[in-house]
């Protein structure tokens, strides 16, 4: 089975993240930037399935400027096969529909049984774009999955979707989009033999022309990106325990009004 | 109503709208002086249907079919598509739970309008709508405007002001003609969770949380027992839930679920920012920690330096006294 992965390089939670000066996106200057965590289950299931069927193919994609590559080298290194780079100024103020589309015209080309997406990415939180590559290819979809299993004639996948209050399972014919989130596995790291392995590991570049796409169509736009107001200061509640609890339970009835 | 904002109903799968949408058709009411509620579900009660003209909904598209549940995008999208077409709605939230996030994405793609998920504040600005919604692990706030309606948003729970609630107040009912697709997805088993007996995570209005300080997996009985006194839902930090003490379910955070509750509560969490991700827009926010160093102080609106299993059991206490009186 040929599967693809779309993934997405995001700046790791714990680096600063600064309001750059258009104040519409951050100064990416210090970043350190990682795979999304929820794409890396993706990459995982991905070649989970690929080894319990003993064959097929995965395929890493991502739309981004040149330093996304380093994505793409990291899902190479778990053990993607190849990987295609969507790279491309006219991407540069892409949103979820803009990013949907050309991932769109890439499955077309590709011909991938399975797509594999993390349920969101960290940076924008949108969750959106999965949702959005399969109405433009007119392919069942189930979010949030958390387990899966293809069935033995390669028609078919079952997967087990989490909704509020339980687990919805269903028989979902091929092919699909699916979208992958903690729980689903437990991402291997890179070997160095993968690492090095890597490196010989082919990234096709992609411009927009390639896939016969033209520049813009953006429907949603960032207006202006700000730092969150302060929280007013807190107060570190002091004296035993019993007399502490009391006061707590004061102020949240008196000034707080939160019970 | 043409220029209506509609907003999709949530509802309890047995006819009944969740809470939520009280706050949906606040805001939208708020908004645009009126709101109107959209029900894709195979069985609406009357119950559910006077709920939501109480709330607020001057109208109520009601979408019923027997194929409408369980949710699956692949029907949804092109019966509301229909309705959207004829009726020319110029806004349409919804409130971000699993499905509706996976939904109006969809449903916009369809339009080829944007989407702008997990919103915490709307804001007519002349004539468009600007969003506002937390971006890089809640540490920014992005704003977002649409290029063309209808602007397609979904709203996070416990954020906006509930509508309110009128007695007697009614809704009119209209029920479109459907053409639904054939589902390719088939539903083989629905696995109730175990029911705790308390409020769903992302829906209370107070959460306690439970992280590394909590030692081990029987301990949060004793947060339970709060939780069941204060009507509480109980999650927990990331190091919990890898140690294996708590479910997947509950976990707060990046790789969880995102909390918005009027209070949150956390016991022996040290506020990892990944954790902080996922709570950091609650409203009253109460720590406790023997550590006085723990980064969950920083954000706390009250704090107090001791020992979780000391002062649990007192908190208990003293919220039943409380809530006897």
């Amino acid at each position: 089975m040929k599967i693809l992965v779309a993934i997405k390089q995001v700046p790791d939670t714990a680096t600063q993240v600064k309001i750059g000066a258009d104040a519409k996106g951050i100064d990416t200057a210090g970043i350190t930037w990682i795979v999304s965590p929820y794409d890396e289950f993706a990459v995982e299931e991905a070649l989970r399935i690929k080894e319990k069927a003993g064959q097929g193919e995965v395929v890493a994609v991502t739309l981004g400027p040149e330093r996304a590559k380093e994505a793409l080298r990291s899902c190479l290194a778990m053990g993607c096969d190849r990987a295609i780079h969507l790279n491309d100024p006219a991407w540069g103020g892409t949103d979820t529909l803009v990013t949907a589309r050309a991932l769109a015209a890439v499955v077309k080309q590709e011909a991938p049984q399975l797509v594999l997406c993390g349920r969101q990415a960290i940076d924008d939180d949108m969750g959106a774009t999965p949702a959005q590559l399969a109405e433009a290819l007119g392919w069942p979809c189930a979010y949030w999955i958390m387990e899966e299993a293809v069935a033995a004639d390669g028609q078919s996948i079952r997967v087990a979707r989490q909704v509020e209050g339980g687990l919805e399972v269903f028989d979902v014919p091929l092919p699909a989009v699916l979208t992958c989130q903690k729980g689903l596995n437990e991402p291997r790291y890179p070997t160095l033999k993968g690492i090095m392995g890597a490196k010989k590991k082919e990234i096709k570049d992609v411009k927009a022309g390639d896939l016969g796409l033209e520049p813009g169509g953006e429907q949603l736009s960032v207006v202006a990106l700000e730092a969150l107001p302060p929280r007013p200061p807190g107060r570190i509640i002091q004296g035993d325990v019993p007399t502490a609890v009391k006061e707590l339970v004061r102020s949240l009835r008196e000034e707080a009004k939160a019970i | 109503m043409a220029g209506a904002f509609w907003c999709v109903v949530e509802d309890d799968r047995s006819g009944r709208p969740k809470k939520v949408m009280s706050e949906v058709l606040g805001e939208a009411t708020r908004l645009a002086g009126a709101a109107e509620a959209v029900w894709l579900t195979d069985k609406a009660t009357d119950e559910g249907l006077k709920q939501l003209g109480e709330w607020g909904a001057v109208k109520i598209w009601l979408l019923e079919h027997a194929d409408l549940a369980p949710y699956r995008g692949e029907v949804w999208v092109p019966v509301l598509e229909a309705l959207v077409e004829r009726e020319s709605p110029k806004a349409i939230f919804g409130p971000v739970t699993s499905r509706q996030r996976e939904f109006l994405a969809r449903l916009a793609a369809r339009l080829g309008v944007g989407l702008a998920a997990d919103c915490v504040a709307l804001a007519l600005e002349g004539d468009r709508l600007v969003a506002t919604r937390p971006v890089y692990a809640g540490k920014l706030l992005s704003k977002v405007a649409w290029a063309k309606t209808p602007w397609v948003a979904t709203l996070r729970p416990n954020v906006f002001r509930p509508a309110d609630a009128q007695a007697g107040r009614t809704a009119s009912v209209e029920r479109p003609a459907l053409t639904l697709p054939a589902a390719r997805m088939k539903l083989v088993e629905r696995r109730e969770e175990v029911s705790t007996g308390l409020p769903e995570l992302t829906e209370a209005e107070i959460v306690l949380s439970g992280g590394r300080g909590m030692k081990g997996p029987e301990n949060y009985v004793i947060l339970e027992e709060l939780g069941g006194v204060i009507g509480a839902a109980v999650g927990a930090s990331r190091a919990a839930v890898d140690a294996g003490w708590r479910p997947h379910r509950f976990q707060i955070g990046q790789t969880g679920r995102t909390i918005s509750p009027k209070l949150y509560m956390g016991f022996g969490v040290s506020g990892a920012i990944q954790h902080l991700a996922g709570m950091r827009t609650s409203k009253v926010i109460v720590a406790v920690n023997k550590d006085p160093e723990a980064p969950i102080f920083k954000i706390a609106d009250y704090g107090i330096v001791a020992d979780l299993f000391e002062v649990v059991p007192h908190l208990t206490q003293e919220f039943k006294k409380l809530l006897e009186k």
